[in-house]
């Protein structure tokens, strides 16, 4: 399974909640597939979904998943010892692992070699880190969703992508909609 | 009231509940007085353009946020302002302590210095410069202002207006 394969599998499991799309394919592929309000795609800012997600998570009571990339992450490390030491329970990092920077083609990540996310993540003092397969991503996330515990889940799988066409909604309208459906279920 | 309680105040009166800080040395007491107010939730970033996302997520979460910063990431925060901040329309008070001004023992400080204004000005990013200690009275209408255009606003502070770094 590729990325893409996961968010269609999981697509029934997350689609009513509040998703952070990771910069590139991750975003474009949610957006092709699942277009919703509860969905915000960063058109830019490589690295940001987890501390975006982290933020709304601690801002109010909906549950938020952010879904992140390897490479995103290791741009981004010191977002985990954050994560760690601000518990929202509400919060899901969904790091979906293909040992790549898929958007820019395919070029190896340090994830896909010695380095382990889930073990960074875990020293970083991240409580609940669950490490899965592809192909068990579906009952990873609806047990993390059921737990009602801040949980980072590494997803690791195969590296590759499919066409998708680029996002040509304007940001200023991505945003406004997810922070009206974001404010209706608040309310 | 104390320059750091005079900040704090204002941030609450304006309805900022959360604020993410990295430090320096100017700015210690401030951050001090954030982490100890029972209204605004103190978030430490590990880098500032870390911290940038969390307020456009507690922002997009319905929470007014703020970042207090040193000048010299606003070097490395060029990316994260022009393509997240600015780009969705996001408020984003900018505390910043200007490093590299009269009174700076530590030279390479400057080197940031002399292009903080530069790349500020570059971006559109409104800025206002403290260098009194009266000054501060005008940080109420400044948070006012953000919140109400929507848009990433600079308040360098330097070390005349610290009284000392």
């Amino acid at each position: 399974m590729i990325r893409s394969d996961v968010l269609k599998a999981l697509i029934p499991v997350i689609s009513d909640h509040f998703t952070v799309c990771n910069i590139g394919l991750p975003s474009q592929e949610m957006h092709m597939m699942d277009d919703q309000p509860t969905n915000f795609y960063m058109l830019g800012t490589m690295g940001l979904s987890s501390s975006i997600g982290l933020g709304l998570a601690l801002a109010q009571k909906q549950k938020v998943i952010s879904i992140d990339g390897d490479g995103s992450v290791l741009t981004n490390f010191g977002t985990l010892p954050t994560i760690a030491n601000n518990v929202a329970d509400n919060f899901i990092l969904l790091i979906i692992d293909n040992g790549s920077y898929g958007s820019t083609g395919d070029q190896p990540t340090y994830a896909g070699q010695k380095t382990s996310l889930a073990a960074v993540a875990s020293a970083c003092g991240c409580e609940n880190v669950v490490e899965c397969q592809a192909e068990d991503a579906v009952e990873t996330m609806k047990a993390a969703l059921a737990s009602d515990k801040m949980t980072i889940i590494v997803c690791k799988c195969e590296s590759g992508n499919i066409p998708v066409p680029v996002i040509t909604m304007d940001p200023v309208v991505i945003r406004d909609r997810f922070m009206t459906e974001m404010a209706k279920r608040n309310a | 009231m104390s320059v750091d309680d005079k900040i704090v105040q204002d941030f609450v009166n304006n309805k900022v509940e959360l604020v993410t800080t990295v430090p320096c040395k100017q700015l210690a007491g401030v951050i001090d007085k954030i982490d100890a107010c029972k209204d605004i939730y103190h978030i430490p970033s590990n880098k500032e353009d870390e911290g940038m996302g969390i307020c456009a997520g507690a922002f997009m979460g319905g929470k007014r946020s703020a970042i207090i910063m040193q000048n010299t990431a606003i070097g490395v925060t060029v990316n994260t302002l022009a393509t997240l901040t600015q780009y969705y329309r996001m408020p984003l008070p900018m505390l910043i302590s200007y490093r590299g001004e009269l009174g700076e023992p530590v030279a390479c400080q400057v080197e940031m210095a002399v292009h903080t204004k530069a790349i500020l000005a570059q971006l559109n990013i409104p800025t206002y410069h403290f260098h009194h200690e009266d000054d501060v009275a005008e940080l109420d209408k400044i948070l006012q202002y953000t919140f109400m255009c929507n848009k990433p606003v600079a308040i360098l502070t330097d070390a005349s207006f610290w009284k000392g770094y």
